[in-house]
């Protein structure tokens, strides 16, 4: 049985003519432990797609329809309370952008513990002992003398894994991942891609990854979606849509990959690709 | 590149289109031009004088002869409310002018010239910031003639740090674009490209803050007037006018409200018209910050 | 914190008092006419008496600093009108009063201010907050001179449900603090909306949703911190506001506080009084600004280091 069953799920924000289609009709299916990444390029949608899940995209003023089912559990239609009760417990969620995504008037232990806190009504002490312990996990060193600290006192890389630690303490199911490596450093990137890939494989979270970054989901995750113009236009095995593209749109985000590209040929660009005829994509 | 070309030009038509949507903002400005043209003209085309009195019509409820009424010494109130009026908007305008006039120049050399100099002029408007400003303006009082045109020049002369800080904050966002730089390469003189060039470019935001310290300096006026540091009888302003008014409350309590009520009338017409100039000329902060 | 405070006292507090004290000094003394100069000519050997019976013959420096030295003892010079009194003794004798009603009329500012803010913020363009901010408008245009006549007319004289008068009894303080304070809930009640709503705008309230925190525990633990700074900021420049405004309230509602013993000094030209009013609201304000930054700073972590930081540099 999938953990997590996404059907049809469409968002749409009414403009002042009309409406903007954000997400269109898109499906897909995400096992207990599995990983599924969304691939596309800003604005296509993917970012609204999982926000919606989890309750964060304000409707009024979108309109949100579909079924998306969580252990059983539909997640669109749930009254606030359910919402409140799944998320940061059963799913938590990681952000882009790990400057702005902590909370700067609160001490980064305490932000750690507040899903403690909040879902198994641990005491303060209690809570900050297993949100040092969590910031350890996350290799974040001397945890005990840092979790005093306060946010800005963090580098970007460090932030991001405080915000994985608060995600994951208290044991998700299920772990969404918002392009949690686009804001930092190349290095940086690559530590906090391994820390996301250990804690999954430690702990058997499943994991939804966003990015825009095709390189970096196919080292995360097993299975890929594309997401283009809030259509997801091809989902497969990750290794099987690496090698074998069945849509123009994959291919072309491909060939414009240095890291996935083949030596010797020509770097594409993505503009000429937009609206590529299907017969001349290589 | 000079303020009044095609593009600044539609720009200000798009302020002018998006204030005339807003109903409050015209309200507000229709509102304003009456009670200023009232009290231009009104005095005129009186039949009486703020300081005539007529000591057998004393406290008079109003009638066809006087609108709201005579007051304690017989004098018509209406009269006197359009001429405490004209007070008001004189002293508010000369006030405001010459607040415009240093703090823009003051802002404009601070944030253009930058650096060190930027540093020491600011720090000099936090220490001035902190001074308690309306008992200066007391202080004041007691050291000069009593006349309150002079007077509300000096209460400029000290009213111009706001404006000097948000001129500031909008030049040194000005200089680094390339159209300043521009000048400098053309060799302009810096005079001229911070009057010519720069200023032009803050002029939304100055209007805005306009609309804001006329009220301001109004309610000043006002304030020292009620105190009786104000206009001088017989010359009346509408402090002083609701001051009379106050004393009279239980017989007459129609002498309290009409000035109550015209002072009210003109800051709630100078609130709408600066909200709905502040939403045209920049609709960003249009949402939210209300 | 204690270093912070240290920072803001001597490098702030200080030289702005300082200023005021030489520009309002200066401004007195190089006003033209003497201070003793009245309807009724005086001989030139007693205005030279005059002058050297209150030091004013010295050279201006001297002058000064001898008036700086008594003012940090708390002598504040005589009165120039009321022959025998000092100025600290007349402003002594009325300032309770004039605190008393700013104190009351701030924390009334503050708590409907706030009240009406967040209530505003919580459902951003719904009843509750065109209400408020209707509220707030007519706060901001109705003056005090104008909402004092009016209240004591409407609920003390045709309803008699409220003294109008004196400082005796606590319902005397309703009208009074009403009339002063809602000037102060409506600057509070908009800058409460507007750094609310900004706040709830921030990525980390979208954290703290994706955690699973209630709404309500959003608001409280999360967007007020910062949604209620740009109200501390203002607390300076209200309790300065407040304790002016006191004198046309006083006036109104026959309270005797300092705004008489101002007028009166003002109306007679007694400059010392004068002079001692702005060097103590000059240095109440200082005051004020410094707890606002001292505020500002316990709000916010990274204004407390910055300013650790600054002043390990400087000192």
């Amino acid at each position: 049985m999938s953990l997590l069953s996404v059907e049809k799920l469409s968002v749409n924000f009414p403009l002042r003519r009309g409406a903007f289609t954000a997400v269109d009709s898109v499906s897909f299916d995400l096992a207990a432990g599995e990983t599924l990444g969304i691939v596309g390029e800003s604005g296509s949608g993917k970012s609204v797609c999982v926000s919606s899940l989890m309750g964060l995209v304000p409707s009024p003023p979108a309109n949100i329809s579909g079924r998306a089912v969580f252990k059983g559990a539909s997640l669109l239609d749930a009254p606030g309370e359910t919402l409140r009760r799944i998320r940061g417990k059963e799913i938590s969620m990681i952000f882009q952008d790990p400057m702005t995504s902590l909370n700067p008037y609160h001490r980064v232990v305490d932000q750690i513990a507040e899903p403690l806190r909040i879902h198994e009504g641990l005491t303060r002490k209690q809570a900050r002992l297993r949100a040092v312990e969590a910031m350890a996990s996350v290799g974040i060193p001397d945890a005990e003398s840092r979790s005093r600290a306060w946010p800005h006192e963090f580098s970007g890389g460090m932030r991001q894994r405080v915000m994985i630690a608060m995600a994951m303490i208290t044991r998700p199911a299920l772990l969404i991942a918002d392009e949690p490596t686009t804001a930092l450093d190349v290095t940086v990137q690559r530590q906090i891609l391994d820390l996301i890939k250990t804690l999954q494989r430690e702990h058997g979270t499943a994991v939804l990854f966003i990015s825009h970054d095709l390189a970096v989901v196919a080292d995360v995750c097993e299975h890929l979606a594309v997401m283009r113009r809030g259509v997801m236009v091809e989902q497969g095995r990750s290794a099987e849509i690496l090698r074998a593209p069945a849509h123009p749109y994959t291919r072309g985000l491909l060939s414009c990959h240095p890291a996935l590209h083949e030596p010797g040929e020509p770097l594409r660009v993505m503009p000429e690709l937009l609206d590529p005829p299907a017969s001349e994509a290589p | 590149m000079k303020g009044r070309g095609p593009e600044s030009f539609s720009l200000r038509r798009d302020a002018w289109n998006r204030l005339i949507r807003n109903r409050m903002a015209v309200a507000g400005l229709l509102l304003l031009l009456l009670m200023a043209g009232a009290c231009v003209i009104g005095p005129w085309i009186s039949p009486y004088t703020y300081y005539e009195q007529d000591l057998f019509n004393t406290n008079a409820p109003p009638d066809r002869a006087h609108w709201l009424g005579t007051d304690e010494l017989g004098r018509d109130l209406l009269t006197r409310i359009l001429v405490g009026g004209r007070i008001s908007f004189a002293v508010a305008l000369a006030a405001t002018l010459v607040s415009l006039v240093i703090g823009v120049t003051y802002g404009g050399i601070s944030g253009y010239v930058g650096g060190k100099t930027d540093a020491v002029m600011m720090r000099i408007v936090d220490v001035l910031y902190a001074l308690p400003f309306t008992l200066f303006v007391i202080l004041l009082i007691t050291l000069f003639e009593r006349n309150i045109l002079l007077l509300f020049v000096a209460i400029g002369a000290v009213e111009w740090l706001t404006m000097a800080r948000i001129v500031r904050g909008q030049v040194m966002g000005l200089r680094r674009q390339e159209f300043i730089e521009a000048c400098q390469v053309l060799g302009y003189s810096q005079a001229r490209t911070l009057f010519k060039h720069v200023l032009p470019n803050v002029l939304g935001t100055i209007l805005v803050y306009v609309t804001l310290t006329i009220p301001g300096v109004m309610l000043l006026e006002a304030f020292l007037s009620f105190l009786g540091l104000g206009v001088q009888p017989p010359m009346s302003s509408w402090g002083s006018l609701i001051k009379e008014g106050v004393a009279l409350m239980e017989d007459a309590p129609g002498q309290m409200l009409a000035p109550s009520i015209a002072l009210s009338l003109t800051l709630f017409a100078l609130n709408f018209l600066g909200d709905g100039l502040r939403d045209a000329l920049d609709p960003r902060r249009s949402e939210g910050a209300k | 914190m204690i270093r912070f405070l240290f920072h803001r006292l001597v490098f702030q507090a200080l030289p702005t008092l300082f200023v005021l004290a030489a520009l309002s000094f200066l401004l007195v003394r190089l006003a033209p006419g003497s201070p003793f100069a009245s309807e009724r000519e005086l001989p030139p050997q007693t205005l030279e008496a005059l002058n050297r019976a209150y030091g004013l013959d010295q050279p201006m420096p001297v002058q000064f600093f001898r008036y700086i030295g008594g003012v940090l003892r708390g002598d504040f010079g005589p009165s120039l009108r009321m022959p025998g009194r000092t100025v600290s003794e007349l402003i002594l004798a009325k300032l309770p009063v004039s605190l008393e009603l700013g104190f009351w009329s701030l924390l009334y500012a503050i708590f409907v201010g706030l009240t009406l803010g967040i209530l505003a913020a919580v459902k951003p363009n719904g009843f509750g907050d065109y209400s408020a901010m209707t509220l707030a408008l007519l706060g901001i245009c109705i003056p005090a001179m104008v909402m004092g006549p009016v209240l004591a007319l409407v609920f003390g004289l045709w309803l008699d449900w409220l003294p109008v008068m004196g400082w005796h009894t606590p319902a005397d303080r309703i009208l009074p603090v009403i009339t002063l304070g809602s000037t102060y809930a409506s600057y509070i009640a908009r800058l409460a909306r507007g750094g609310m709503l900004e706040e709830l705008t921030r990525d980390y309230i979208r954290t703290a949703r994706s955690k699973g925190l209630t709404e309500a525990g959003i608001l409280v633990k999360n967007a007020l911190r910062g949604g209620v700074q740009p109200v501390v900021s203002f607390l300076g420049p209200a309790a300065a506001g407040l304790l002016t405004g006191a004198f046309v309230v006083e006036q109104i509602f026959f309270i005797p506080g300092l705004g008489e013993t101002i007028v009166n000094a003002a109306l007679n030209r007694d400059q010392f009084v004068i002079l001692g009013c702005v060097l103590l609201f000059g240095a109440f304000m200082v005051f004020f600004n410094t707890l606002v930054d001292v505020g500002l700073a316990l709000l916010n972590p990274k204004i407390r280091m910055t300013a650790g930081r600054k002043a390990k540099h400087e000192g």
